[in-house]
């Protein structure tokens, strides 16, 4: 029977409950990284469908490549599995020579037959990545013909029609270009699926590390991948979800983490100058820009365009809201992506938005949205560009939503301002001059529906330049053609390109050999150590 | 066969029969709510960067290009045949996901409610048994708050006492990374598998993981428990009997507990399911603030990546035990209270 003693006692007990509880100990354990970062991106492991920031990040320390940028110098391309290769004069034959001494995981050799199996599987797959291979113009009919393994360490890939080498070098660098053991692939196959559904959730490659275990939103664990010979300094790296970087911040502090992956500037200012931590960051091919739907008849004259650029006021956002996360980027190709214009032509200048808005016609402003993803530092930033537009009489209505939601709506061209993030596809520049200026045709029906099209911006001039520079074998002329393009997008695109990312990762001093890479799968987990 | 047995049959199909249909409502609704929302599905799965032909595909192998009626029977069809679908997000069927994270939700609300029951239960009734004194007005004010602070600011506010500023209890999740996969998932509830197995290390790390999290459910649960138990006694020690107990000398003790008590206590029942099921409720902001593995992070994470499929089939299971939890608190009132018989 229950009495008032037994009613103190249970009291007491609960008490007691939050005394020196054994989990409250706060470190990591030894030869173990733990890193606090969102995860819940991941969709896939599968190099043949991973898209997403982590999933391609994981697969970038678990798989290698042929061909990787060069990590010192990113405008030229560097052996990884392919020691050398050989471009034909006409710029249609591709010959890889791989290295014999990688190995996979299982221990066995990495050959010509693995590379070739990758890449007749991305096309056969058609999965979302299978773009940068397909765009070449293979087609499941024809890749097994153009893609062959013609010796145990000999590649050799037909290009379909002509492309710029350096474009087809660069997309082979792509996370979809990650060679997978077929022997292990196809194993583990099911219906035909040459390993995709085992690749979900496993890896089967020669980078130095495995994954172990995955549970969706919670963590990512891998382990070192002793059996391909490449070396890794700590034991195992966990990949803990966190998403709010606030609590990154405190588990960091607390050492319930090694490393915060996701703080903000407000949480940078707390551990700045505290010699417990350090920190690390790489300016990323994530660009922050507002795009005008031609759609709306107000946006759609070029004169609103140009007052809506020269309106913001770029600097201040970047030292005020988003300083060592963020920094201005004007261009459409981020910086760090070869020929990307460092320039920053624009600056707030009202009294000449105002003209520009009186020579529109619109002297008396007008009322429009803007759609936004709803997290820190963007609500700050879209507030700062809704206080901006105002002062020349562009009266603001701010939408927030969640990410998947205004990326949909923009899909839909359902916007009026849309203030977005985008990533390079893969480093090179034809990526992100695709996407901003080549819209062949806007009709429902297109088979290009990338951010052009979904503003409803037609430019037949930088459409046709696109073409040309992803066909032009003359490395210094291509780089030329974008320097042009970005020049020409700066007058008439209805994009205002803004901030690019900086990514930052804090971390505490015991732990060394961090690098953060200009693309998600060139952030190296391998040469950490932690004292 | 008697008439009350036919009688009493005809309650009890009556009220079985309501589940089906209350759950056929939760579907639809929950199934329509998925595909009014202004996320596109297949963004969630394929990218923002998918080209149009690799998006019409996926868009035809989910079956999002037939009408809704179809889509819907399709559901159906397959939900009874125990096939809830695949998660885009874990790519699992959903089936398996739920058996993957309950337990971890099961785990919490559990020891939640059986320390809300060990404190509420007894509080309650003492404050009514000295009713207007500062025990009393402790046990008021002490509910009266549970009551009123949102779950998931207590959570905080739990966090940054006790791990923050005191640091002595361990932050979030449900077990620290260095014993992350050291026992064999055989219940899925981390702290009974690792007794289980006697890994006493384990099994106090997970406990001291679940102290937190518990303790914020319980103290949600514990307000509603004790402020009804109050009213119930106060209630029940009015009554006529209770006079005559005294009458005839009975101690006080013995009146609270023996007559009191003993007659409130089937309607206390419903009262626990009640909160029981309500737990699972909050176990969805609780297990939020504290990224506790459970069915209510599940469905949040789910529902902000437009995972309608692990959406449904979450809600369906949360559902289901609100309705299985009503029907067998309903149940236990018609056999202890010989009134409704």
């Amino acid at each position: 029977m229950l009495t008032r003693r037994t009613l103190l006692a249970s009291t007491a007990a609960l008490g007691a409950a939050g005394l020196d509880l054994p989990g409250a100990r706060a470190a990591t354990p030894p030869g173990v990284v733990v890193m606090a970062k969102q995860i819940d991106d991941v969709i896939s492991f599968d190099p043949a469908e991973s898209y997403e920031f982590t999933d391609n990040e994981t697969d970038g320390n678990c798989y290698r490549k042929l061909i990787v940028p060069d990590a010192k110098d990113p405008n030229k391309i560097a052996p990884d599995l392919a020691e050398r290769w050989e471009v034909s004069p006409d710029g249609m034959t591709f010959t890889f020579h791989l290295t014999e001494k990688a190995k996979f995981g299982s221990g066995k050799p990495v050959t010509a037959a693995d590379a070739e199996f990758t890449f007749h599987r991305v096309v056969q797959r058609n999965k979302t990545p299978a773009f940068i291979i397909t765009q070449f113009g293979y087609t499941k009919d024809n890749v097994e013909k153009l893609i062959r393994a013609t010796a145990p360490n000999t590649l050799v890939m037909e290009l379909p029609t002509k492309q710029a080498p350096s474009f087809v070098l660069y997309c082979l660098s792509a996370n979809v270009g990650c060679i997978v053991e077929k022997a292990a692939a196809l194993a583990n196959q099911q219906n035909g699926d040459l390993g995709n559904g085992w690749l979900k959730t496993h890896t089967a490659g020669a980078g130095p590390f495995k994954l172990t275990s995955w549970q969706a939103s919670d963590h990512i664990i891998v382990d070192a991948n002793p059996g391909t010979g490449e070396r890794a300094g700590v034991k195992r790296v966990v990949l803990q979800h966190v998403k709010d970087p606030a609590e990154q911040l405190l588990l960091l502090q607390k050492g319930g983490v090694d490393i915060a992956r996701d703080l903000l500037s407000d949480q940078l200012k707390v551990i700045a100058g505290n010699p417990a931590f350090h920190i690390v960051e790489k300016g990323q091919a994530n660009q922050l820009y507002i795009a005008m739907n031609q759609s709306m008849p107000e946006l759609a004259k070029p004169e609103v365009h140009q007052a809506i650029k020269w309106a913001i006021d770029y600097q201040a956002i970047a030292k005020n809201i988003t300083p060592q996360t963020w920094s201005v980027q004007q261009s459409f190709l981020p910086r760090g992506i070869p020929g990307a214009l460092t320039e920053q032509p624009f600056d707030q200048d009202l009294g000449r938005a105002r003209t520009l808005m009186g020579q529109a016609g619109l002297q008396n402003g007008f009322s429009c949205t803007m759609d936004f993803i709803s997290a820190p530092p963007f609500d700050q930033i879209a507030q700062a560009v809704q206080a901006d537009l105002s002062k020349i009489g562009i009266k603001v209505q701010l939408l927030p939503g969640e990410q998947k939601q205004v990326i949909t709506k923009t899909r839909a061209r359902q916007h009026q301002l849309a203030m977005l993030v985008w990533g390079s596809d893969y480093f090179d520049p034809n990526s992100n001059a695709q996407a901003f200026c080549a819209n062949p045709d806007d009709s429902d029906n297109s088979k290009l529906k990338i951010l052009a099209w979904r503003s409803h911006f037609v430019n037949k001039q930088l459409t046709m330049q696109v073409e040309d520079a992803a066909t032009e074998l003359d490395s210094k002329k291509r780089l030329d053609l974008y320097k042009t393009m970005q020049e020409e997008f700066w007058d008439v695109a209805p994009f205002a390109m803004m901030l690019q990312r900086n990514a930052v990762a804090a971390m505490r001093k015991n732990v060394t050999g961090f690098e953060l890479g200009p693309m998600p799968d060139f952030t190296h987990w391998a040469d950490m150590r932690k004292s | 066969m008697s008439g009350s047995v036919h009688a009493r049959l005809a309650r009890l199909a009556g009220t079985a029969g309501s589940v089906p249909i209350t759950l056929f409502g939760l579907i639809l609704v929950t199934f329509l709510i998925g595909r009014v929302m202004p996320i596109d599905p297949v963004i969630a799965i394929v990218g923002d960067h998918a080209p149009p032909d690799v998006i019409a595909r996926v868009r035809a192998e989910l079956g999002l290009d037939r009408p809704l009626p179809v889509q819907f029977g399709i559901y159906l069809d397959h939900l009874l045949h125990g096939d809830l679908g695949r998660s885009v997000m874990t790519t699992h069927p959903v089936t398996q996901d739920i058996a993957t994270y309950f337990p971890a939700t099961f785990e919490l609300a559990t020891t939640a409610i059986i320390l809300a029951i060990l404190v509420g239960v007894p509080a309650g009734v003492l404050a009514a048994a000295r009713q207007g004194s500062r025990l009393d007005h402790l046990v008021r004010v002490v509910t009266l708050t549970g009551q009123s602070i949102p779950v998931f600011v207590l959570g905080l506010i739990f966090l940054l006492t006790f791990y923050v500023k005191l640091g002595i209890a361990p932050g979030t999740g449900q077990i620290d990374v260095a014993y992350d996969g050291l026992v064999e998932p055989v219940t899925r509830m981390l702290v009974v598998d690792a007794a289980l197995e006697g890994q006493w290390d384990v099994f106090w790390d997970a406990l001291a993981h679940l102290a937190l999290p518990a303790l914020v459910l319980a103290y949600f649960s514990l307000a509603y428990i004790t402020r009804m138990t109050r009213a119930f006694m106060l209630d029940a020690l009015a009554g006529e009997y209770i006079v005559t107990a005294r009458a005839k000398g009975a101690s006080g003790a013995r009146i609270v507990w023996r007559h009191a008590f003993g007659n409130i206590a089937v309607p206390l029942v419903t009262v626990i399911a009640l909160a029981y099921a309500g737990l699972l409720e909050g176990a969805v902001l609780t297990e939020t603030v504290f990224s506790w593995p459970g069915l209510g992070l599940y469905l949040t994470v789910s529902l902000l990546n437009a995972d309608m499929n692990a959406v449904l089939g979450a809600t369906l299971v949360v559902g289901l035990i609100y309705v299985v939890l009503n029907l067998l608190a309903d149940l236990a009132y018609r056999v202890l209270d010989p009134r409704t018989r």
